[in-house]
């Protein structure tokens, strides 16, 4: 190569790279300008709703009248039950089922695996008819353990564990099977800890899907009791509020803000956690 | 350990998930199917087997129709675009970039909102007059618009908001792949003298095609499966411009309690996805080279 393409080369990258950088703020300024949006709301007084003066007055009244105007903190209670209990027994059923598929023989092993992975297509959501019967037949309607319970055996975390396994070495199960470890030993030894990325990258995942979570939600519960924060929400929202729009969007930040903030302060770990799990 | 040791090792470890899978996947899927050929049991009177009557009842409901097209043409839409989307951004993020943290973080924000407060914030985007998109309409003198009244422009309103939402999502998957993907090529292909567009055609998309098809595989099964933001934004409407299939089955069985109705469309939808699921893997697998 000349010096003188060279000389072009060096040009046309710092060229490119000017280029790229526009493009990507100009790409987040965009899509970061309906949250930009909704926060100015939230934070200063109605009249300033959708009137931009740089000096309007700041106020957290919003947050304080959305939090009086329904029972928010029950269903925050609500939603960080439903989302503990459903990834806490994801974790162990998905464990216990994915060390089978990856380290057993046994009779009907690809016919169970199928089955298995059946789960990623026809899911929870689109079964919802049924599953409401199913509910009412065993008196769980209006419970938390209702909206948890058609996703604890889940498709993903199943599939996701078994590919992890199967990379730890087999060496490693005979030595801890030498000092005398069983099954259940070997698996909470040997196999769990090698597979935290895993169980990271899978837990953000599901907490967010199950934080996040309406529909399933909406038509098995009915009471303050059991509604997670999506279903209290959009009942906020459509009925109490008339379109008071300070104090929805003050509520919307506040439902989703947890979750928010916390992604925000992980997400390199969230980036890390999914390319260790291989998930790509 | 070997023989019955194993597989009574092997069936108790599944044992707990499978149950659990098949109480709420597989016996619901096969009772749905078998509920299909039943009329609804009203009051006193049972459901009684109707043969293919649902069937024909659905093909002939005009208000199926529609929601199926509203469906496929919303999926056509917002799976290539937002797909597309989150490769560029993956690509711009990957790059050396001034303040790269916050580029990110911006990219990937509304995917870890709920979908229902994202439709909140929409909906007070799209009100006509003062939301935010007429007053930005308004600087050039543009008149007020009812994005979400009028049956024309409804659906392509939920799927800006559908692309808004899952882009940054699909992003992670791509970023996570071309992290994988060694500087030695890049290096190698400057030597080379070849162009950033020649390198991502001919060695960085062909690399990321397993993660392109992990993506979409879950950008349609995503087209079908999420419809909170109707329940804010439009309910269906006007004239069920709007409606997505598992909305439609909603109304069927949760507000018209109409089970054997809900339960036909049910079937359709699942057929509609395996068809689609079961395509594009075919298609897009054989231009897929695993590593």
């Amino acid at each position: 190569m000349s010096v003188d393409t060279m000389e072009i080369a060096v040009d046309t990258s710092r060229y490119d790279r000017i280029l790229n950088t526009i493009g990507a703020w100009a790409l987040g300024l965009l899509w970061f300008l309906p949250l930009i949006y909704a926060v100015w709301t939230a934070f200063h007084p109605g009249a300033y709703a959708t009137r931009f003066e740089p000096f309007a007055p700041l106020t957290l009244q919003n947050f304080v009248n959305a939090w009086n105007a329904a029972p928010f903190a029950h269903y925050f209670v609500n939603t960080v039950m439903l989302v503990t209990m459903v990834t806490l027994s994801q974790f162990v059923l998905c464990t216990l089922a994915a060390y089978a598929f990856a380290r057993f023989e046994f009779p009907g092993k690809t016919l169970l695996f199928t089955l298995v992975l059946l789960q990623l297509l026809v899911m929870p959501e689109m079964l919802i008819v049924e599953n409401y019967q199913t509910m009412r037949v065993l008196g769980l309607i209006d419970t938390i353990a209702a909206i948890a319970l058609p996703y604890v055996a889940s498709g993903f975390g199943i599939f996701l564990l078994r590919q992890t396994f199967m990379t730890v070495p087999k060496e490693l199960e005979e030595a801890a099977r030498i000092e005398g470890a069983g099954t259940l030993g070997i698996l909470w030894k040997v196999y769990v800890p090698l597979a935290k990325p895993t169980y990271l990258a899978y837990g953000l995942v599901s907490v967010s899907y199950h934080w996040n979570n309406f529909l399933w939600p909406l038509i098995v519960t009915n009471s303050v009791e059991t509604r997670p924060v999506t279903v209290g929400l959009s009942v906020f929202s459509s009925v109490d509020q008339g379109i008071d729009w300070s104090i929805i969007t003050a509520a919307t930040l506040m439902t989703s803000g947890p979750l928010l903030i916390a992604f925000l302060l992980f997400q390199r770990q969230f980036v890390q956690s999914f390319m260790r799990a291989g998930i790509k | 350990m070997m023989g019955r040791r194993e597989w009574i090792h092997g069936w108790l470890l599944l044992s707990p998930a499978l149950i659990l899978l098949f109480a709420f996947t597989h016996y619901p899927a096969v009772v749905t199917f078998w509920a299909s050929f039943f009329s609804t049991p009203r009051g006193k009177r049972s459901a009684k087997f109707v043969g293919l009557e649902n069937y024909q009842t659905l093909l002939t409901d005009d208000k199926f129709w529609q929601v199926l097209y509203n469906n496929l043409l919303y999926a056509g839409i917002t799976i290539p675009v937002s797909v597309a989307l989150a490769l560029i951004m993956a690509l711009f993020v990957n790059s050396k970039l001034h303040g790269r943290g916050f580029v990110r973080m911006t990219y990937f924000a509304p995917t870890v909102l709920p979908l229902i407060a994202v439709a909140n914030i929409w909906l007070f985007f799209y009100t006509p007059g003062f939301g935010f998109i007429d007053q930005v309409r308004g600087l050039w003198g543009a008149g007020e618009a009812n994005w979400l009244g009028n049956p024309d422009t409804v659906l392509g309103a939920l799927m800006v908001v559908a692309v808004w939402k899952e882009a940054g999502f699909f992003m992670i998957f791509y970023l996570a792949a071309l992290q994988t993907i060694p500087p030695s090529l890049r290096e190698a292909a400057a030597i080379e003298g070849s162009s950033r567009w020649t390198f991502f055609r001919r060695v960085t998309f062909p690399l990321l095609m397993p993660t392109t098809l992990f993506v979409s595989v879950n950008a349609v099964i995503n087209s079908f499966r999420l419809v909170d933001h109707i329940f804010v934004m439009t309910e269906g409407g006007p004239d069920n411009a709007s409606s997505l299939l598992l909305y439609y089955i909603y109304e069927a069985g949760f507000k018209f309690w109409d089970t054997a109705h809900a339960a036909t469309a049910t079937i359709a939808l699942l057929v509609l996805l395996s068809v689609l699921a079961i395509g594009q893997f075919f298609l897009v697998d054989r231009k897929v080279h695993y590593r």
